[in-house]
């Protein structure tokens, strides 16, 4: 029997080391099943909590061109979610448990939406920045190894750039506009800068998962070299717009062909992880009230289904 | 979407007292399709389920666009100079023309079913009706609005049903909204009297002509739903002549609060 395995297990490493597919039906180590699931569901959770954060402005959205767009960007991500549970569930998760283990704080979500918007600035930092990070880490996974994921994160990726493009074009759009309106981009930058750093999670030598992911290409870059990446692709923009980075360690590098940035506060960080951030007890609070306050609705859909069912059955008779 | 300027012309051709009343319609419009895509939208990341909250933010997207049509007609027809924003951003209270119906809270999701139901059955009809206006612009809003608001009305009335025949918890919530929401619903087909006069010049449709069509819909969906009609309700009005519930301040201050903080910019 061990053989078997053995063998099962250098042969699934073989396809991966060729960058053939994984499907659903294929034989996959527990360990690789286990991880995609918690990659997966915390992906598909942080879209269902990404939309609290934004959709925070739609009734306050300052033209009706710029609220039919950000409604639209929110609804983007409620569809997201869907395609990414559904990805999750062709590895035998069901939605229902997804959810319960996101309620119940055991699976865990991007800790990014767990700071809060305050301004209209927030809506282009958000898409410039956030959306910016997120494509950055979500590009390879459209290469991942596990087939559906990989076909979901196609679709995922291409909206997400649209939404990124629209982020900046907020920004642009304050920064030319009135004193004001540049103030209020500054200082959106000014608080979301930092944060979205983290969003590439923690250094590689602290990232427990790193190698074995990187092993099974489910992931493709590490996080510091997305960090790094991330860094030298929004100091010219942040440049572009007449906004300044708050990083007084910021610098061109010559040698490396990159800036040098300054260390990450890895002890916010860490405590917004562990729940200790403005919005946890928010954004999971109104996750979990919308979901009970649903349960008569759902409840209601399957009893009426039930009915028609069996009076289809009669008619049928 | 945006509908392309109509011909000057076309509105040339009809006498100032007209056109001013075609304006004041199009903008009481224009203010129930917006008042009505906010609530809607105030559903976003907070729905029963997530297939719900994708479909809730359709319909508000949807109306919106119809919003944005129509303000833009509107602002033609004024001539004034003011936009869409202008038009939905900077006015008072007492000058926002929707019916009651559309600024009542979202409640839970049986009331928001039911605001939609009502809403939607007469939506449906009166478009479906405007299509054929003599105003090339509103008959060219209507046309691409009536296909959306056919699916709203498909929407509404499926979730009406599976509330009123689902369970005991769901009937209960449903006879509820219904007594609360029901005494909005004879604003909708009630003409005020800048209706009456586009609906003497043909502009717009008699009322009256699109109540059975829609008092048929509505029997069955309630019939299917297994609720009774109410029947003998006394009829709330004042939305489209400007006299609101205490919602609609809450809605406008929220709503209003980015351009008049900061007034004249672009965003």
């Amino acid at each position: 029997m061990e053989t078997v395995e053995i063998n099962l297990e250098e042969q699934f490493q073989a396809r991966i080391d060729a960058d053939i597919r994984i499907e659903p039906k294929d034989w996959m180590p527990d360990a690789y099943r286990k991880t995609l699931i918690r990659q997966i569901s915390q992906h598909a959770h942080s879209e269902l909590v990404g939309m609290l954060p934004e959709g925070n402005w739609i009734t306050r959205a300052p033209s009706l061109k710029r609220k039919s767009i950000l409604l639209s960007k929110v609804q983007d991500e409620a569809g997201h979610g869907l395609y990414l549970y559904s990805a999750a569930e062709t590895l035998g998760a069901s939605r229902d448990q997804m959810l319960a283990d996101l309620h119940s704080g055991k699976a865990k979500y991007s800790s990014i939406f767990n700071y809060p918007t305050l301004s209209w600035a927030d809506m282009g930092t958000v898409g410039w920045l956030v959306d910016g990070a997120a494509i950055l880490n979500q590009v390879p996974l459209c290469r991942t190894s596990y087939g559906p994921y990989a076909r979901a994160m196609v679709r995922v990726c291409k909206e997400e750039s649209f939404h990124q493009r629209q982020g900046f074009e907020i920004m642009q759009t304050l920064c030319e506009g009135a004193p004001e309106q540049k103030a209020m981009a500054q200082e959106a930058l000014n608080r979301w800068w930092w944060p979205t750093l983290m969003m590439f999670g923690p250094k590689d030598a602290d990232s427990p998962n790193t190698e074995q992911s990187m092993k099974w290409r489910i992931k493709r870059f590490t996080n510091d070299e997305l960090r790094q990446k991330f860094v030298d692709m929004m100091v010219p923009q942040a440049e572009f717009l007449g906004l300044t980075v708050p990083d007084p360690a910021l610098k061109w590098n010559e040698t490396k062909q990159g800036y040098d940035f300054g260390e990450v506060n890895w002890e916010e960080f860490w405590n917004v992880v562990k729940g200790n951030g403005m919005c946890n007890k928010d954004r999971l609070g109104a996750r979990v009230k919308a979901h009970e306050e649903g349960a008569w609705v759902r409840e209601a859909a399957l009893a009426h289904a039930k009915k028609r069912a069996a009076k289809a059955e009669t008619q049928a008779a | 979407m945006q509908v392309a300027p109509s011909e000057t012309a076309a509105l040339n051709s009809y006498s100032p007292e007209l056109r001013q009343q075609l304006f004041l319609c199009v903008l009481q419009l224009a203010d129930t399709s917006l008042i009505l895509g906010h609530r809607l939208s105030e559903w976003c990341g907070h729905g029963p389920v997530l297939e719900q909250d994708l479909a809730m933010a359709n319909i508000a997207l949807d109306l919106l666009g119809e919003t944005r049509s129509l303000y833009q007609y509107a602002a033609e027809l004024e001539g004034q100079g003011r936009t869409e924003d202008d038009l939905a951003f900077l006015r008072l209270a007492v000058e926002y023309k929707n019916p009651l119906l559309v600024e009542q809270p979202n409640g839970d999701f049986a009331d928001t079913v039911t605001r939609q139901f009502l809403f939607d059955n007469f939506h449906y009809h009166f478009l479906r009706a405007l299509k054929n206006s003599p105003d090339e612009r509103l008959a060219a809003i209507a046309e691409k609005a009536v296909k959306e608001a056919a699916y709203h009305l498909k929407w509404s009335s499926e979730w009406l049903i599976r509330l009123g025949d689902g369970t005991e918890e769901s009937r209960k919530r449903l006879d509820k909204a219904l007594d609360t929401l029901w005494r909005y619903s004879g604003e909708l087909t009630k003409p005020t009297a800048t209706e009456q006069a586009l609906q003497a010049a043909g502009i717009i449709p008699d009322y009256a002509t699109l109540l059975p069509t829609m008092e048929a819909h509505l029997n069955h969906v309630f019939q299917e739903a297994t609720v009774p009609v109410p029947q003998g309700v006394f009829m709330m009005t004042g939305g489209k002549e400007g006299r609101h519930t205490e919602h609609l301040g809450y809605i406008l201050a929220e709503l209003q609060y980015m351009q008049r903080t900061y007034p004249g910019m672009k965003w």
